[in-house]
């Protein structure tokens, strides 16, 4: 039986990318953001997971207007990096694990979930950046990143978007899928986007220090009571795109209720326009 | 019977809803048209008549061309469709989100490395620091 052993929760920053990718993570704007994830790349090395389900959303860029869906499983075998505007990434590709997507899938919709089976997709910053915070660039001569990752794509850009509630009853339904699945895999689900951050109208910049980190503990703490905070809140109190951090309710939800490990906590302000959270909470054994 | 939208009163804030979404339709898909090199190099040549190709209102077109995100939000518009017309600008997300603010890119990335714009004040219309 495959099992969910640990979730890491961070931010997907672009410029987070741009910085690894141009070689600038050596600068002191960008050592203050990557130094929180010195111990998540030791943690990550320590606990390589046999797939990765990963939550994340989608910057107009596999889909456009012409139609978004609300949530998207990818059951691809692979999936490229998406030339947002500014050429793809140079990073590897992203293998998927088509068995256990299409498992997850049928279990899923079965529980009342109208998921979007997608078999080809390309994947934006909201996945890859994760990836390279958690698993560090890939090298030259194994140029792959070290385990297959199922890609979730939530919509969060178009209102009405889903809500925290349905977000957290979401994971419990994953959590369900994963358990019912008869080989026995060690799976993370990473939640990924927020924290505070608004990057439009003359609002733009905004930074929510005091609602952020009572974010972080009530995740951990009383998810089920976060999950009831309406849209409003986020959107108010953390910014047009703080939005993204139902996303985090999703992973959450896949994991036990309480008796969790935190592994791992980090929070700083800013990257480019954001700020940035991060935590790893483990299941017990 | 009126829809719930209780976001409308946020200041300097614009939700991209399904309203906002069917009025900027032929913008954003104008910006997706971005994501290909060789649309970037006619767009690049010709602004104007590449606008021209699309359904979009003249207010739109404007807008796109005055490089003006905050109208082009107004007009329907979704930073993140507009953020492929600053990457043929060769713009960065910090470069664009400040350009909606009224500050200047030295002083939008100065508030930032300070901790970001307070929320004090910014929750709602009207209100007062």
């Amino acid at each position: 039986m495959a099992r969910i052993s640990a979730s890491v929760y961070t931010s997907h920053v672009p410029a987070i990318g741009a910085a690894l990718d141009l070689g600038k993570s050596g600068e002191p704007y960008w050592q203050k953001v990557f130094a929180g994830y010195e111990y998540s790349k030791e943690w990550f090395k320590k606990n390589t997971p046999d797939v990765i389900f990963l939550v994340y959303n989608d910057h107009a860029n596999a889909f456009s207007l012409e139609m978004i869906p609300t949530f998207a499983i990818g059951c691809a075998a692979e999936f490229m990096p998406a030339d947002e505007g500014w050429g793809p990434r140079p990073v590897p590709k992203v293998i998927g694990h088509p068995e256990l997507a299409a498992h997850i899938a049928h279990s899923v919709i079965q529980d009342d979930f109208d998921l979007t089976i997608v078999n080809k997709m390309d994947v934006d910053h909201g996945l890859t950046v994760p990836l390279s915070l958690m698993c560090g660039q890939p090298a030259a001569d194994k140029f792959a990143w070290p385990c297959p990752v199922i890609p979730f794509a939530v919509n969060v850009v178009q209102y009405p978007v889903p809500s925290g509630r349905r977000c957290y009853n979401l994971g419990k339904a994953i959590r369900k899928a994963v358990e019912s699945y008869d080989e026995p895999l060690n799976v993370q689900i990473w939640g990924t986007g927020g924290m505070s951050h608004q990057l439009q109208g003359p609002r733009a910049g905004l930074i929510n220090k005091v609602f952020d980190t009572n974010f972080l503990d009530r995740l951990i703490a009383d998810p089920a009571g976060l999950s009831t905070m309406p849209h409003i809140d986020y959107v108010r109190e953390a910014g047009s795109e703080g939005i993204e951090l139902v996303m985090w309710l999703i992973a959450r939800g896949a994991m036990n209720d309480n008796l969790l490990k935190v592994a791992h906590r980090f929070y700083h302000v800013p990257a480019s326009n954001t700020a940035v959270g991060h935590l790893i909470l483990e299941n017990p054994s | 019977m009126p829809l719930d939208k209780p976001y409308k009163d946020i200041p300097g804030t614009t939700i991209f809803d399904a309203e906002q979404s069917r009025k900027g339709y032929h913008l954003n898909q104008f910006c997706m048209s971005l994501m290909k090199a060789a649309n970037r190099a006619r767009f690049k040549a010709d602004e104007r008549a590449y606008l021209d190709e699309w359904p979009m209102t003249e207010e739109q077109k404007q807008a796109v061309l005055a490089r003006d995100l905050n109208r082009c939000i107004a007009h329907g518009g979704n930073i993140y469709f507009l953020a492929k017309i600053g990457a043929t600008d060769g713009k960065s997300f910090q470069q664009m989100a400040g350009s909606m603010t009224g500050m200047s890119e030295e002083e939008y990335r100065d508030m930032m490395i300070a901790g970001g714009r307070s929320i004090e004040g910014n929750r709602y219309l009207g209100e007062k620091r």
